[in-house]
């Protein structure tokens, strides 16, 4: 068994060593395909990079009455984060800290401040800022809950129809964004198995009679299938080696010049991450591939 | 050892290749196929092989109904036979060395046993200078060498020639057919599949005629008759 693995194992290095030409080109081809895979992943985490930027701006604001006290508004707080399990984060806004931002935000402005003044006591109402994963129906799940006869004596007001318009169009926005990141992601690996696919497939078809031959003298279906499974897992591996050179020094290049364009968004720390990711993917578009569409491709030539 | 049984073969409705044939074949004897190219003599030597299956009737290889074999049993009667082709079936990415090595290594034979008999082999049949070539270096007459140092590594106990002089010159021709009798004598069967009139004169051996599919004669020391 052992000498028979050890066998294969060198037929296929053989193999891999005499055949040159196929063996530059399938590679070349599994770089190609897992540097797309790698990108795809790096677009989608770009962009959902950019989808939770724009959620975070999203929220419903629960304004309390004026006099309500902190834990009234706190209990609300817990309360609602039982009954709703999709918030994200609720956060307290108290009197005092609405003004304080308020003044923040209208520092440089005059009027705004002379205003404030004339008006000489606190307008600010307490408030919950609430954030859910965007889905309007959260939002406005959130909302009814908060406008029910069990907290009409301490809540004023929530914004959520004021706000539903954009809400829905984030919403709509980042679900077509997702949708299409799927679509991408589904296209490519169909590309994918077929490029790599008809790659193996010329190099077995060059290979067709001496499998034929090997057939008639009596060689088992995994005598004859072994090398050409381990010469795509040979392949994968050495395009695996490549792309992720590649894949690691593009990204620290590109990582300033990505975070010029997307602030906050670090190219080489996403990389570092979710290496094992990274991993996975370079690993099932070139061995795994390679050795999947090897077997494919020869199992048509061990019928007879 | 070989027993074909009322065997017919048809491709298409339309297209009988074999009619009813029936014969057996003992150990140690050498058989010669004859018959013009098309009769159906390469059909018989597959069907033997377990390459196609009969449309009605049986072939048995020692006691083993062919047609009924699973891929195992193939696999065993395959490396029980020796095949020498018209068109050598070499391994062209192999070297000569590794070509006839390829037959041990099937068998799950031991590296020494390998490294043993197949310098051995190589040195019987004249090629021992070309381990290290490519089929494609090599003659047409040194290519159906190598082919019969292939057939005969494993001392299986049939050889099946299918045209092994077809694409050989004369000379090379009676190199041939001389160590296929060479191979008869040590007691194994050897089948002959030819349209080469002189060789099966010359032989004097077991003919088997086949035209248009039908076995129309089977003589004990025939001789080229069509």
């Amino acid at each position: 068994m052992l000498t028979n693995f050890f066998r294969v194992f060198n037929f296929a290095l053989t193999d891999f060593n005499r055949n040159k030409g196929v063996t530059i080109a399938t590679i070349f081809v599994l770089v190609v395909i897992i540097m797309l895979a790698t990108w795809l992943f790096i677009f989608q985490g770009l962009t959902g990079f950019l989808i939770s930027q724009v959620q975070d701006k999203i929220d419903v604001t629960a304004y309390f009455k004026e006099g309500t006290f902190e834990e009234d508004i706190l209990k609300v707080k817990s309360e609602i984060l039982v009954m709703s399990p999709n918030i994200k984060e609720v956060e307290y806004v108290s009197q005092d800290k609405a003004l304080e931002i308020f003044a923040e935000n209208h520092q440089d402005s005059e009027v705004i401040s002379k205003a404030l003044e004339e008006v000489g006591s606190n307008p600010f109402l307490p408030s919950l800022n609430i954030t859910t994963s965007g889905d309007p129906a959260e939002y406005e799940e959130i909302a009814n809950i908060l406008q029910t006869d069990q907290y009409a004596d301490l809540v004023d007001n929530v914004d959520f129809y004021e706000k539903k318009d954009t809400i829905e169009k984030v919403y709509a926005i980042t679900k077509n964004i997702n949708i299409g990141g799927l679509i991408l992601t589904a296209i490519l690996v169909i590309i994918s198995v077929l490029v790599v696919f008809n790659t193996t497939k010329l190099a077995v078809d060059s290979s067709k009679d001496e499998i034929g031959t090997m057939k008639l003298v009596g060689a088992s279906n995994w005598f004859i299938r072994g090398p050409f499974i381990i010469q795509g897992a040979i392949y994968g591996i050495i395009a695996f080696v490549i792309s992720m050179a590649l894949s690691a020094a593009s990204a620290y290049a590109l990582s300033s010049k990505i975070a010029f364009i997307l602030p906050g968004f670090s190219l080489a720390e996403f990389f570092t991450s979710n290496i094992w990711i990274f991993i996975l993917i370079q690993l099932a578009f070139g061995a795994g591939l390679g050795m999947l569409t090897s077997y494919v491709a020869v199992r048509k030539y061990l019928k007879n | 050892m070989i027993s074909f049984n009322k065997v017919t073969k048809i491709y298409q409705e339309d297209t009988t290749v074999l009619q009813d044939i029936s014969f057996e074949i003992e150990q140690g004897e050498f058989v010669s196929f004859v018959g013009k190219s098309g009769a159906g003599k390469t059909t018989l030597l597959r069907l033997l092989l377990g390459m196609e299956k009969p449309t009605s009737g049986e072939v048995y290889f020692q006691g083993i109904n062919i047609g009924n074999a699973d891929s195992s049993q193939i696999q065993t009667i395959r490396r029980k036979i020796g095949g020498i082709y018209q068109d050598y079936k070499l391994l062209p990415t192999k070297t000569v060395y590794e070509n006839v090595a390829y037959i041990l290594a099937v068998e799950g034979k031991e590296n020494e046993e390998i490294e043993e008999e197949v310098p051995k082999v190589l040195e019987i049949i004249g090629l021992k200078d070309k381990v290290n070539n490519f089929p494609n270096e090599l003659s047409g007459g040194e290519q159906q060498r190598l082919a019969i140092a292939r057939a005969l590594v494993n001392h299986p106990e049939v050889i099946v020639a299918d045209e092994p002089t077809g694409n050989l010159d004369p000379y090379n021709t009676y190199e041939v057919i001389s160590l296929l009798e060479k191979i008869n004598r040590t007691g194994r069967t050897v089948i002959l599949s030819t349209h080469d009139r002189e060789v099966i004169n010359k032989l004097g051996k077991r003919v088997i005629t086949i035209e248009n599919g039908k076995m129309i004669r089977d003589e004990a020391k025939g001789r080229f008759i069509i």
